[in-house]
């Protein structure tokens, strides 16, 4: 069973929610999970930022639904790190 | 989240606070001076039924919320509405599962229950000696003057609020919505003579 370790995402959002609370309900997903967010470009509406996760076991699925329910879009997925288990 | 905790944050990504504070404050001012114009309309007119008074600003409350409801309801879902759209076109996605779509929904109704529920409370107040009167509690003066009061009271403290939310001081704030109330019933007293 693999494991993913770290993701990193391009996300386009709205101006609102700002990236603390985009950062604080990602975080929240689960205990152990580290998000940094940084903004690549800023636009009338929208911004562009990069999204980096680290946790012990990283939810896509879930990740993917916040980020929605938030008013973002995934645009690419930019790095991952993936740590194997046993088969 | 909690509901006030998501409430506060549908509020907040759509900047709805202002909107909603604004309207408190103006509907209230005219529900306020609504209820003033009316009880001092009864008391330059004289011999006014208790009955009669009450019936007539407690229907006017009633149109006034009803006003303030439906009016808020209608622009503030149209504007929602165009600002999801103009949102869904940037981002270049639907937006329908987002606390966007979600705020477009319920801010509205919030706003225009602030809107509607705002100049109903104020009037409810103001003539809340009628309906103490009615229900045969005592009251220190005459139900008519005494709403009069309250009347004065709450355009006072409409002052004071908005002095809080300007950041300015509150009492000068306070007097100026006091001089507006003075006048309206001044205005009043001298189409009497």
């Amino acid at each position: 069973m693999t494991q993913v370790k770290h993701i990193t995402l391009d996300v386009l959002k709205p101006h609102h929610p700002t990236i603390l609370e985009l950062a604080s309900a990602v975080a929240a997903l689960a205990g152990d999970y580290h998000v940094s967010i940084t903004v690549q470009t800023v636009d009338e509406k929208t911004e562009s930022v990069l999204i980096a996760i680290d946790g012990t076991n990283i939810d896509m699925a879930a990740l993917d639904e916040t980020i929605r329910s938030l008013g973002a879009s995934i645009h690419s997925v930019d790095k991952v790190q993936v740590v194997g288990g046993e088969p | 989240m909690s509901v006030l905790g998501e409430l506060r944050f549908l509020l907040r990504i759509t900047r709805s606070h202002d909107i909603a504070r604004r309207y408190f404050v103006v509907n209230g001012f005219d529900g306020a001076l609504a209820m003033l114009g009316l009880t001092m309309g009864f008391y330059v007119s004289d011999e006014v039924a208790l009955g009669t008074m009450l019936s007539a600003c407690s229907g006017t409350a009633v149109a006034l919320m009803m006003s303030g409801l439906s009016s808020a309801y209608i622009s503030e879902s149209a504007e929602r509405q165009r600002e999801l759209a103009e949102l869904g076109q940037a981002m270049i996605t639907d937006m329908d599962v987002s606390a966007h779509a979600k705020a477009a929904r319920l801010v509205p109704v919030l706003v225009a229950g602030v809107n509607g529920l705002s100049p109903f409370i104020f009037a409810m107040f103001i003539i809340s000696p009628f309906w103490l009167h009615e229900l045969g509690v005592s009251i220190p003066l005459r139900p008519l003057e005494m709403s009069i009061g309250f009347a004065f009271a709450s355009i006072f403290a409409l002052g004071i609020f908005v002095g809080h939310v300007s950041q300015t001081f509150w009492l000068w704030s306070a007097l100026r919505t006091l001089a507006v109330a003075a006048l309206t019933a001044l205005i009043i007293l001298a189409l009497k003579l």
